[in-house]
């Protein structure tokens, strides 16, 4: 049996993953440290403590932001 | 020197004469404060255009700075950096001061502001709207907008803003927490362009005044402290020098000698002289 993809746009790129996939799962995947960054899903930022309860849709657009030198 | 004295030497790490115990204690005793929290440091420091992590740490180490700005930016999904600039400065050690450089409309701020706060950020932001790209002027309109908007999320703001007395009236009317209008276009090195203004807004503000953006040098920065300002906020002028870590330094004593001059109470300029040495006693 194989796994049913999608496709969500990730930082402006298109980005695939298996359905049924949460944010945590992403995060995970992407081995990024949930304390230093933030998500924003459809436009919306997410609380931390929803990532392991969000699932991700076809489509969605997430965007994952940290932070960096700035002035 | 008293224990006491010495804390305040190294709080401050400043280069005052043994003896100047009342000067010491002066310098000691002065803060300013942002959103309830005290701050002895009157310089506030960017992050950005450095070589690399090690140069801004050590930049921010030079600077005494207690404040960083920090900008909020997508993470590189295809090339993940195992470090982070957070793995540099320390955010028990350092005020981070997230940004919204970058942002064009009051939507894309308040947003870029709440992903900050999620990101472990504090309430404090630096809120810039720009409206053109050529001067990286503020939007006046978009900066008031967004600064209402966060203000009622439980923000801290702290606005960049022009050097216009009533813009900046209105921003403390809001409820910001400072106001920071420029000395001349962001990483111009141009100085300040317009003290008089500045004398205005200083005189009318209760909240904090904090000169963000246009520093060059040293001699501008001990001008904006000796105006009366209440900090500092730089970038460009340090990580741009030819050795960032030296004008870290310089900027650091600079802006300790102009708070230092404002307290003390300049003379006041006069077009004609005044003769230093005695008038009497004169050899014929």
């Amino acid at each position: 049996m194989t796994t049913q993809k999608i496709t969500i746009e990730l930082n402006g790129e298109p980005f695939a993953l298996d359905s049924g996939v949460r944010l945590q799962d992403l995060i995970d995947q992407l081995n990024l440290r949930p304390t230093r960054i933030a998500v924003a899903l459809n436009r919306t930022v997410v609380p931390k403590a929803e990532y392991p309860s969000v699932s991700l849709k076809q489509n969605d657009k997430v965007e994952i932001v940290n932070f960096v030198g700035g002035g | 020197m008293s224990a006491a004295g010495k804390a305040a030497d190294e709080a401050l790490n400043c280069a005052l004469p043994i003896g100047a115990d009342g000067v010491r204690q002066k310098m000691y005793d002065d803060y300013f404060e942002l959103a309830g929290k005290r701050f002895h440091s009157r310089l506030i420091i960017g992050t950005g255009k450095y070589r690399d992590f090690a140069q801004t740490r050590a930049a921010v180490e030079q600077s005494g700075a207690e404040i960083v700005t920090v900008a909020v930016r997508r993470v590189n999904i295809t090339d993940r950096a195992k470090e982070g600039l957070l793995d540099y400065i320390d955010p028990n050690k350092y005020a981070i001061l997230p940004n919204t450089a970058g942002c064009y409309t009051a939507e894309e701020a308040v947003k870029t502001c709440r992903l900050a706060r999620e990101a472990g950020a504090g309430e404090l932001v630096k809120l810039e709207v720009i409206g053109d790209p050529k001067t990286l002027f503020p939007d006046v309109a978009a900066t008031i907008e967004a600064a209402k908007t966060l203000i009622k999320e439980g923000f801290k703001v702290l606005p960049y803003i022009t050097d216009d007395p009533v813009a900046c009236l209105r921003l403390e009317e809001l409820g910001c927490a400072a106001v920071m209008p420029l000395a001349a276009p962001i990483g111009s090195g141009l100085g300040i362009r317009n003290p008089y203004n500045l004398r205005i807004i200083i005189e009318q503000t209760k909240v904090p005044i904090i000169v963000d953006a246009g520093v060059g040098t040293a001699s501008d920065a001990a001008e904006a402290l000796e105006l009366g300002c209440d900090a500092v906020l730089m970038n460009t002028a340090i990580a741009g020098a030819k050795d960032p870590l030296a004008m870290a330094r310089a900027m650091k004593l600079a802006v300790e000698a102009g708070r230092l001059a404002y307290l003390a109470g300049r003379i006041e300029a006069k077009l004609y002289a005044t003769a230093s040495s005695p008038l009497t006693g004169l050899i014929s």
